[in-house]
């Protein structure tokens, strides 16, 4: 066997071992939040708010509700903000469109952490009260450069025929924009409207600090609000098997809503 | 003709927000740690005493974990990164390229706070029992291999964090790697390149700037990722001697201290550390824009 193909051996097995491993791993992460969560979720998980440490049963009714608020709000303030920023950039002033596309991709980058730091020292300090709608702030954040850069992409592959086309026939620019741009991409907004919102839903670092935990059943969003994710950490620290079991039923539900979420809308790009 | 103002002075005030929200960080996140920055200056950096009780901070230790399990983690998760992306374009039968494609996708959805919980339940007691006594006796004549066993460190948050973002990186290069013609990996094949050959001069010189984009996007999130890091470090202000001791990055003790921060001075700090943080993500965010920019137009220019 001549050196060469010595070569190229090695390095196809060297890239299917990994390969493998890899693929091994992700798929045994995955069996391993299945089976656990399986075990350990139930209807009580839905119904019944958390118990006192070490008391056995309860639920995280208060939790899942709490996240779908605070995500929710996020996604009430960013998306308007995203689609209408996308459209100003593509149909209005094309000078600043590199610098909002620029400022967008540093704030995709810039850790969850961070934005719920910021949260907090605008949101939380002033009012020396954790809030739901802080969280929400904190991930409206997050999402609006996620959405901004979907919403963008599609715009910028609407024909500028059929634009052009609704303004010869004398419509104002906003009809355009809503009834042709928009109604255009439809399907590729609906997408990134689901997309965000899984994309959100499974965020920690940024509630921490902003909208924190609640053992109660909260609905008002000034005041602190419980949520999946900052109950998985805090549970799965702590020493009570019982919480470890409940930690691993928020992960269940969190991983089958992202899993769902992103099915959905691959269905529906497919589809058109 | 009312209405087409308002429209557009709405979609104007919104990008007027969405310009102004990193600087409008950037500031906030400056005054919030001017008590620290006035008190311990630019030392904050190489201090690595970190106590509440009384009052001195040093940023030293967070930032060299932050550094290291990032190094180690990217280091990881580019080899295998890498490794998928060939087998998915290059090597696996079409039919499955594409259940691939999507089964990395949806991988690259699931939070990081699921990591975390795996990490600690699943791969600490692997790497207590199996994985770390293997390395120290096969590795342990290395110093910085040689250790205790503890499972809770190091090396088991790098491992998490590569993990997770393997997949980011691969899907990034799975897209640039598709992107390559296929007229030019054929006529490398008729010339008699083995796969080996037609990868290392073809395909990867041919998408240098889309992998560098991979491997930074894959970079920043390791920088920042808090949920996966902080279960599996061990949080210790203690700077590791070798891979297998606990320490603590910069979002582990933001995660772990901040809602316990007494004092004023112990919050500036940790937004000391958030300043940080950014600054950071946003200089290597900079770099990789012109880098990326420089390469793809080298590569406009050489084919």
């Amino acid at each position: 066997m001549g050196k060469r193909i010595f070569l190229d051996k090695l390095f196809v097995i060297f890239s299917l071992v990994f390969s493998f491993i890899v693929i091994f791993v992700l798929v045994w992460i995955l069996k391993d939040v299945l089976i656990f969560g399986i075990k350990s979720i139930n209807l009580d998980f839905f119904l019944e708010d958390p118990r006192p440490p070490g008391v056995e049963g309860g639920g995280l009714r208060n939790a899942v509700l709490g996240s779908l608020i605070i995500t929710s709000i996020a996604i009430i303030i960013s998306f308007p903000i995203a689609l209408l920023s996308a459209v100003y950039i593509n149909e209005y002033n094309h000078k600043i469109s590199n610098i909002v596309r620029f400022l967008s991709d540093i704030m995709l980058s810039v850790p969850s952490i961070v934005i719920g730091a910021y949260a907090y020292a605008l949101f939380v300090k002033p009012f020396k009260t954790f809030s739901a709608i802080s969280g929400s702030i904190a991930l409206a954040i997050i999402s609006i450069p996620i959405i901004l850069r979907m919403v963008d992409e599609l715009i910028r592959l609407v024909p500028d025929a059929t634009k052009e086309a609704a303004y010869s026939l004398g419509s104002p620019k906003w009809k355009v924009i809503t009834k042709i741009v928009l109604s255009y991409i439809k399907v590729g907004i609906l997408t990134s409207l689901i997309l965000s919102f899984s994309r959100i839903f499974g965020e920690t670092a940024p509630l921490l600090f902003t909208s924190f935990n609640n053992n109660m059943f909260e609905i008002d969003i000034t005041k602190p609000m419980a949520t999946l994710t900052v109950n998985i950490f805090v549970y799965a620290m702590s020493p009570y098997e019982s919480w470890h079991r409940l930690a691993w039923s928020a992960s269940f539900f969190i991983v089958i809503f992202v899993l769902l979420t992103s099915i959905i809308s691959r269905i529906l790009q497919k589809q058109h | 003709m009312k209405l087409d103002n308002i429209f557009k002075i709405f979609a104007l005030i919104s990008s007027i927000i969405v310009i102004l929200i990193p600087f409008s960080i950037l500031i906030t996140l400056y005054v919030e740690s001017n008590l620290a920055i006035s008190e311990f200056g630019i030392g904050f950096l190489f201090n690595t005493t970190w106590d509440p009780v009384k009052e001195e901070f040093g940023g030293l230790v967070p930032i060299l974990g932050t550094i290291f399990s990032s190094t180690i983690a990217l280091s990881l998760a580019v080899i295998m990164a890498f490794a998928i992306a060939i087998f998915i374009t290059e090597l696996c039968p079409p039919f499955l390229k594409n259940i691939f494609r999507a089964i990395f996708e949806l991988l690259a959805a699931i939070p990081s706070i699921i990591y975390g919980i795996w990490g600690l339940f699943v791969l600490v007691p692997i790497m207590k029992n199996y994985v770390e006594p293997f390395l120290i006796k096969n590795l342990g004549f290395i110093e910085i291999f040689n250790g205790q066993p503890l499972g809770i460190g190091l090396l088991t948050a790098s491992i998490v964090l590569s993990i997770m973002i393997i997949p980011y990186i691969s899907s990034m290069t799975i897209d640039v790697f598709l992107l390559v013609p296929n007229v030019f990996r054929e006529s490398a094949y008729a010339l008699g390149a083995t796969r080996f050959e037609v990868i290392k001069n073809v395909v990867i010189p041919y998408t240098k700037s889309g992998i560098l984009a991979g491997i930074i996007l894959g970079l920043t999130r390791a920088l920042g990722e808090t949920m996966a890091v902080t279960f599996v470090i061990g949080n210790l202000y203690k700077i590791p001697k070798n891979i297998y001791e606990p320490t603590i990055t910069i979002a582990s003790s933001l995660a772990n201290e901040f809602t316990e921060a007494t004092t004023d001075l112990y919050l500036s700090s940790l937004f000391y550390l958030v300043f940080i943080l950014f600054f950071i993500s946003f200089i290597i965010i900079a770099i990789s824009r012109f880098l990326i920019y420089k390469l793809q137009k080298w590569e406009r220019e050489s084919f």
